[in-house]
């Protein structure tokens, strides 16, 4: 297995050295950052304008390749991924919203893909009974409901909460807020201001996954090899738990594992909603303010987050499906 | 392998349990019923169902698809469905059973009644160890058990159901082992608590006959060791043959006769069980004669009508027939009973099929009398061989391989005549039916169709002319039409591609569905609306629209119910005769291709072996494949089976990829086994030819070749 998971790195990891490099070339020939000096007013004189734009590597008049080999070897030597138009260290600003975004991120989607799971096992168990309708009723409105729609649902509904008793329980701007003096007054605030974006997630991850389980598990309930497990001599809920939902945690690990790798950059509304300013958030900037550099690198990113999720698909399809195991 | 195993299970005796019944009745079956609610009304799946199960005793239940065989017996285990509603009483050492809640019945299952499923594929779960699941059977009864002792009893239990090493293949996963070791593992996981009851639900239609007498011999053996009663559900009346003590005969959901095996295959009394029993083509029939054919289907059990269900198909039936249903009453025979009101008659005349069914005339067509030498020749398969390679890797694929899928085959037919080509899945049947229908050239070697080079066809349209006069009927009549199409349109397609006129084309369909003997006022229903049997004739329709000179048959009957069988085999006799077509049978039932032939090729990983006259080849083989092929189909008929001595063939077919060198049987031959060392190192080192045997057309491909009756 060793051997079969480190073939599937290196492949990868060219993979994500393409895609990378691509994504430079793409953006350096479709983004204009010299824009951005011509616009100013007073006028800038062209040549300090090209000095500017030299000097972060961003010049369209240099050639493409040139500027392409000297942010390779920025990357590859000095882990140094470039400069913004303005300057700034395109590097340091994605390492901090990364862990923004970790922060609003990780609770939230883990929440959501486990209890969708559940929830979509426990419902194909009891297919077409009362309970069973019910959730497929909640998980389809859910589904249909753009994140927006629901962030401001509960924007709405909270600041409802909020005005009639009086109290601000509901926060939903930024990580932090006002902080009490008692003890563990910071954890206090910052969970405050997660919740309702958690929520949100829950709310956006949840009814996908109960969906593919439920259906993935309905096809393994009525598996010829449950009623083997039956007529061994097990009771129906252990059949069913040790031998159905195994077989069919197989494709949903693949869809978890990509779902890990699309979190950061998917998440722009939730960020730009709730104000925190993360990484998605960030992406839509760069793209908007013909950051050439910042964009290649939340590319970069999220390229490394498919790796990861394609690398944990694989991980967990070997731990689950011995099939693959032996191949 | 049946000797080994007698000997390896001295080891096997583990504590053998207690049993709460040695003698006398294990399990007792009363006026079973099962229904399902549906959408057209109950569903009465089984009515009625009666018997005793003597401790040791094995009872088999006969049965077409749909008669309530494999309902009874999960309603027996308690897997139903929960909208099943089931009455009547089931008793296991006298103690009821039906019904009881799921941890109840679960402290049974498994432990006092087991199950063998049919498709040993799907049965065993895919992600844990065959060890395991064994495993699991054994401490789900009895967690006391260490799991390091449980595992020692699971390998014990694998070198009794014959899976060579057990030691190391019982920490494989299923997808490592074959059809026919997964159903060992399932016997195997069947018998570990020593179980009163085993039932056995189908257990070898899913697999090759060599592998089913095998896997037969092995059910015996499990049966030996723990002495347990079972029940055997097979639609296979040479398999009922061959292992039954008793047989009931099941038909829209009731049981319609009842008795010893001998009673039932040698004086049935029953129109429906005398009638299945001459739908069966015999393997040990050298003079052909013709099959009983049951018109009709089974009826629905879905709103029965009164009276007896097989009246409608059976020519025997009188207005009182239909009045009420006749129950099961004893015959002039002591513990036999039917369900017939006219047993007594049948009984006195002593009534064959033969006299109750109409039997199609057959009569050699004057093609047929001429000598085969003068007729001309429709296809000619000349050193065909197909190689595919093997590839591997997703990006950079390079072949690591190749698969002798045929490998070299000569072969052909005669205007008239009937080709049977037969061997085990895998043998390369159905990979030289493709080449002939391809009409393109093969890897090595030549396919001359009609006289004409398929090298030499240089245009599609060209291709497409030659197809008119070769065309194909495939296996399952389900699949191969198209749902959405009306009958019209799907016998109509062949003609429409080639262009034929529209008027003429509306004829020509109410013909081909006269000819076929469905209505032709049916061409506007769609398939679903037919039953396999009639769906198949649909299948022969079409091939027949452009009025071919030779048919490929790609087991045209195999996925059909034995009286529905026996109508399809006699169309396409009848067929023969009246059109003057050839035919390119492909079969793995030897007893259907024994009935259809004129001729037949046996083959074994891409090669033949035995070629010649088909009663030529089936009295006196003389290749030893041939020879355990032919030993492993089970005949029909009780004390011919008590008599047979079977050649067990060890092991699978090995993979076309890798074949063994010199003679590719000689892995598994029984024969090689008695050579001696210097004798052996001809069969290594070179491939047979097909020697000519001193008799006209008969040609087997062993250095050794003698004869050996096996039927």
């Amino acid at each position: 297995m060793g051997r079969y998971l480190v073939r599937r790195l290196i492949n990868y990891i060219i993979l994500l050295f393409v895609a990378i490099s691509l994504a430079y070339l793409l953006a350096a020939t479709a983004l204009n950052p010299r824009a951005l000096y011509e616009v100013r007013n007073p006028p800038l004189p062209p040549a300090s304008i090209e000095a500017s734009l030299r000097q972060y590597n961003l010049s369209d008049k240099v050639p493409i390749l040139e500027r392409y080999w000297i942010w390779l070897k920025g990357v590859l030597f000095h882990w140094n991924w470039g400069y913004s138009p303005t300057g700034i260290p395109v590097g340091p600003e994605v390492a901090r919203r990364i862990g923004v975004s970790t922060r609003l991120l990780v609770l939230g989607t883990f929440i959501g893909i486990i209890s969708g799971v559940a929830a979509g096992a426990w419902s194909a168990v009891r297919q077409y009974g009362v309970r069973d309708r019910v959730l497929t009723v909640i998980s389809l409105i859910l589904l249909s409901t753009p994140t927006f729609v629901s962030a401001t649902i509960l924007i709405i509904l909270a600041t409802d909460f909020n005005n009639s008793t009086g109290i601000p329980f509901f926060e939903f701007t930024g990580e932090t807020g006002q902080q009490g003096t008692e003890p563990l007054a910071w954890l206090w605030d910052r969970l405050q201001h997660l919740l309702l974006p958690t929520l949100v997630l829950v709310m956006v991850n949840f009814p996908f996954f109960v969906r593919i389980q439920r259906n993935l598990m309905l096809d393994s309930l009525g598996a010829d090899y449950v009623r083997t497990a039956r007529a061994k001599g097990l009771r129906k809920e252990r059949a069913v738990m040790k031998h159905a939902l195994r077989t069919s945690l197989i494709p949903t690990g693949t869809y978890f594992a990509f779902s890990v790798a699309t979190l950061f950059t998917g998440a722009a509304f939730t960020e730009t909603i709730f104000s925190f300013n993360g990484l998605g958030q960030y992406g839509v900037t760069t793209i908007s303010g013909n950051d050439v550099n910042g964009t290649v690198a939340v590319t970069a990113f999220s390229g490394v987050c498919v790796l990861v999720g394609a690398m944990l698909s694989d991980v967990m399809v070997a731990i689950l499906d011995p099939r693959v195991r032996l191949s | 392998m049946s000797t080994d195993t007698t000997d390896r299970s001295t080891a096997t005796a583990a504590p053998r349990k207690q049993r709460r019944t040695t003698e006398g009745t294990v399990l007792t079956v009363r006026d079973l019923n099962v229904t399902f609610p549906s959408e057209a009304g109950p569903v009465k799946a089984v009515r009625g169902l009666n018997f005793d199960l003597a401790a040791g005793e094995t009872m088999a239940i006969v049965g077409e698809s749909g008669s309530g065989k494999s309902v009874s017996s999960y309603a027996m285990m308690g897997l139903l469905p929960q909208n099943a509603r089931i009455t009547g009483s089931v008793k296991l050492h006298g103690d009821e059973i039906l019904n009881l809640d799921d941890a109840r019945m679960s402290r049974i299952r498994g432990r006092e009644l087991a199950i063998i499923f049919q498709d040993p594929l799907s049965a065993l779960t895919p992600v844990y160890s065959i060890g395991d699941q064994i495993v699991e059977a054994i401490r789900t009864h009895d967690k006391s058990v260490p799991k390091a002792k449980a595992m020692n009893r699971a390998v014990e239990l694998l070198d009794l159901v014959g899976i060579p090493n057990p030691q190391v293949r019982v920490r494989s996963f299923p997808h490592e082992f074959s059809g026919g070791m997964r159903q060992r593992a399932m016997i195997a996981m069947a018998i570990a608590n020593d179980p009163d009851v085993i039932i056995a639900d189908e257990p070898t239609t899913a697999l090759d006959v060599t592998i089913q007498a095998q896997v037969l011999e092995v059910l015996k053996t499990a049966q030996r060791e723990t002495g347990a009663a079972m029940i055997m559900i097979t639609h296979d009346l040479g398999v009922v043959a061959g292992i039954a003590d008793r047989v009931t005969v099941m038909y829209a959901g009731r049981p319609v006769e009842q008795g010893s095996v001998d009673e039932i295959f040698y004086a049935p009394r029953m129109p429906y069980t005398i009638g299945l029993l001459g739908a069966v083509p015999r393997l040990d029939a050298s003079e052909k004669q013709p099959l009983a054919s049951l018109e009709g289907n089974p009826p629905s059990v879905v709103n029965l009508p009164p009276g007896c269900p097989f009246a409608p198909r059976c020519p025997m039936h009188q207005p009182d027939c239909l009045t009420a249903e006749p129950p099961l009453v004893p015959t002039d025979r002591p513990a036999h009973t039917a369900a017939c009101i006219y047993s007594d008659t049948i009984a006195t005349r002593e009534l064959g099929y033969a006299d109750i069914f109409p039997v199609p005339d057959l009569r050699p067509s004057s093609l047929e009398q001429a000598p085969r030498e003068s007729r001309p020749t429709v296809l000619e398969l000349q050193d065909l061989h197909r190689h595919y390679p093997l590839m591997k890797g997703a990006i950079f694929r390079r072949r690591v391989g190749t698969v002798y899928a045929v490998d070299g085959i000569d072969l052909e037919i005669r205007k008239g005549e009937t080709l049977g080509l037969v061997g085990e899945s895998g043998c390369g049947k159905s990979t030289t039916l493709l080449e002939v229908l391809q009409l393109k050239p093969p890897t090595e070697g030549n396919v001359v169709v009609l006289g004409k080079d398929v090298r030499e066809i240089r245009s599609g349209a060209e291709r497409r002319e030659l197809r008119r006069d070769l065309q194909v009927v495939f296996q399952d009549p389900m699949a191969s039409l198209d749902p959405r199409l009306p009958v019209f349109d799907i016998i109509a397609e062949p003609m429409t591609v080639q262009k034929m006129d529209k008027q003429a084309v509306e004829k020509r369909v109410r013909e081909l569905m006269a000819l076929v003997g469905l209505e032709p006022s049916h061409a506007d229903r769609y398939p679903q609306h037919f039953s396999g049997g009639q769906r198949q004739r649909i299948g022969i329709a079409r091939a027949l629209a452009l009025e071919p000179k030779l048919l490929v048959l790609d087991e045209p009957v195999s996925a059909l119910d034995v009286s529905i069988q026996a109508g399809v085999i006699n169309l396409l006799d009848e067929l023969k005769t009246r059109l003057g077509l050839s035919y390119l049978f492909v079969a793995h039932d030897l007893s259907v291709v024994r009935h259809i032939a004129d001729r037949v090729a046996v083959m074994y990983l891409g090669k033949l072996v035995e070629v010649g006259d088909v009663d030529r080849v089936f009295d006196h083989p003389t290749h030893p494949y041939t020879q355990a092929l032919l030993s492993a189909i089970p005949l029909p008929d009780p004390e011919k089976e008590r008599s047979r001595q079977r050649i067990l063939l060890t092991g699978d077919l090995p993979s076309p990829a890798n074949p063994p060198s010199g003679c590719k049987f000689r892995t598994r031959c029984p024969k090689f086994q008695t050579l001696s060392e210097s004798q052996q190192q001809l069969c290594i080192d070179t491939p047979p030819d097909l020697f000519d045997l001193g008799v006209p057309d008969h040609r087997s491909a062993c250095h050794y070749n003698a004869e050996l009756q096996v039927i």
